[in-house]
């Protein structure tokens, strides 16, 4: 079987997606595999995860050709990997897939604003905004669990007011 | 290389038994995941990441009350042995020690503070763990332990954490407090009386699991359990703590419930399967490592309930520890085949009991009442 792409190349990689519920295969050569940023190495053993990824609603997937996320900036981790391995590659990819993270820890714990110790940056400069926006965020939470919307709002503009000017 | 004198002794204070309810519940366990900001996590991390995380940790090591003094067991600078020990103790996990006879990842270490039952896996799948293992129910005490170190690190440290879903770890299930309780049960009445299934129906209802002897994926071997808090995130470490708390205290009550059962209904089944376990764990010449943990199961219940008297909980502990394989090879000096460790294993179990003064009941006193009264 040649490479569905470049039409030339023997093809010997075949990739399995579910897109919208659809189950698409591609047969392509290794060098338009990696050219569509494919890892063809030998992948360490599935996790459990892995599992509980793969059956990820609609809205937690990436539309790859709508909007792909980009990989995380720090150690270059793609999300479709994430999905493969169940594990993330850095502090940062938190950050970089924030929105999709969200939605899978709301459905592993139930929810996803973290109630447990507070932790103050070594800088001091920097933990004393946090511990006033981390007691903000936590009241902000609390009013909207209460339903106090009109409290919330107010919350809310005192947080952007108190949040560091990117 | 060899194990250094810390590593000998260390993980074991569990076993004496000191702890509340410590007949049924063997340890309590919480660990707590922290890594590092500006590395990739473990298993993305690359050479000068698991460096730099293992010389911070060692770094502040002075500056850290529970950790002044520790030590730092670089699993790469240990023999096979000495790495397997601390597996076999719960100081190392498979991943930290190789798996399938592959050497360690570099920078993979285990801190053992040198006079609390605290230590860090160092470059796991998170570059930090911190753990502590104490005998019995003790839930509290473990977090407090656990609070304390991390609170003095954190200020040393400069972990990895999000206004939203706290301390970031590299498995989402792990996120938010990262900390992990779980208490090792010995359950043997519940699954006699076939009411466990119900039991460990009800923990996945209130937001536990559990699992066997060996951690994730391990099967249950001689009636002993863990249960663990499943959900990291969302509730405070006091809440998620006190929640497991609370239903393990509940489980202790069913089991003794159906103890009563089974003495009230079936008591000299119940007795001859205890004095039978026993029998063959005096004077058995080669026992495998389940067959033991099952006997184990049956002679710990006789003792509990007082049919088998002048046994400890801390022998049958100790049996526990010091019968498995790697701890057997370093008693002997030497590796052993599966038919020494085997031979090895029922000669330290005799000696232990035999060390012991059990009081055999009078033959012909069949009846409960009788051999209890005939035992003393």
């Amino acid at each position: 079987m040649s490479c569905q792409n470049c039409e030339s190349e023997g093809a010997v990689i075949h990739l399995t997606q579910i897109v919208d519920d659809q189950m698409k295969t591609l047969h392509l050569c290794e060098r338009c595999a990696a050219e569509k940023g494919l890892e063809t190495s030998a992948l360490p053993e599935n996790f459990p995860l892995t599992d509980f990824l793969a059956k990820m609603g609609p809205e937690d997937r990436v539309p790859a050709e709508h909007a792909p996320t980009p990989p995380c900036s720090f150690c270059g981790l793609e999300f479709s990997h994430f999905k493969e391995l169940g594990r993330l590659g850095c502090p940062h990819c938190w950050s970089t897939f924030e929105v999709q993270l969200r939605g899978l820890v709301r459905r592993i714990h139930g929810g996803s604003q973290h109630l447990g110790k507070v932790y103050l940056s070594p800088d001091p400069s920097v933990s004393e905004r946090e511990k006033q926006l981390e007691t903000l965020r936590r009241k902000l939470h609390r009013a909207v669990e209460l339903e106090e919307f009109e409290r919330a709002a107010e919350l809310r503009d005192e947080i952007h007011a108190t949040e560091p000017v990117v | 290389m060899s194990e250094t004198p810390s590593v000998r002794d260390f993980g074991l204070s569990w076993l004496d038994a000191s702890g509340k309810f410590a007949d049924i519940v063997l340890s309590t366990r919480v660990r707590l995941a922290r890594n590092l900001q500006g590395h990739a996590f473990g298993p993305r991390a690359r050479l000068n990441d698991r460096t730099a995380v293992l010389e911070q940790v060692r770094g502040v090591r002075s500056r850290v009350d529970v950790l002044e003094g520790s030590e730092i067991q670089e699993l790469r600078e240990l023999d096979m042995r000495p790495r397997r020990i601390l597996l076999e103790r719960r100081l190392a996990s498979r991943d930290l020690v190789g798996k399938n006879g592959s050497p360690p990842a570099p920078g993979t270490a285990v801190v053992l503070a040198p006079d609390q039952p605290i230590s860090i896996m160092v470059n796991e799948e998170d570059h930090l763990r911190l753990q502590t293992l104490l005998s019995g129910l003790r839930l509290r005490e473990a977090w407090n332990l656990l609070d304390s170190l991390d609170d003095e690190l954190g200020r040393e440290l400069p972990y990895a954490y999000h206004h939203e879903f706290g301390f970031l770890t590299s498995c989402p299930t792990n996120v938010g407090t990262g900390l992990r309780a779980s208490v090792l049960m010995h359950l043997p009445a519940l699954v006699l009386t076939k009411e466990i299934g119900k039991v460990l129906q009800g923990l996945s209802q209130v937001g536990l699991t559990f699992r066997g002897l060996d951690g994730e994926g391990s099967e249950v071997v001689g009636n002993f359990f863990q249960l663990s808090n499943q959900t990291t995130l969302g509730k405070s470490e006091e809440d998620l703590v006190d929640h497991l708390d609370r239903i393990v205290r509940q489980v202790i009550q069913y089991e003794t419930n159906a103890r009563q059962v089974l003495l009230r209904d079936a008591a000299s089944v119940t007795e001859d399967k205890i004095w039978r376990a026993y029998g063959l764990l005096r004077y058995a010449r080669m026992l495998t490592f389940d067959e033991l943990m099952n006997l184990l199961s049956g002679v710990r219940l006789g003792a509990s309930l007082k049919l088998i008297l002048g046994l400890c909980v801390y022998s049958l502990n100790k049996i526990m520890n010091f019968s498995q394989p790697a701890h057997l090879e370093e008693a002997a000096g030497r590796d052993l085949s599966p038919a020494e460790s085997d031979a090895h294993r029922a000669a330290l179990v005799r000696r232990i009991l035999s060390d012991e003064g059990v009081v055999t009941p009078d033959e012909g006193s069949s009846d409960e009442n009788g051999s209890r009264a005939a035992s003393r």
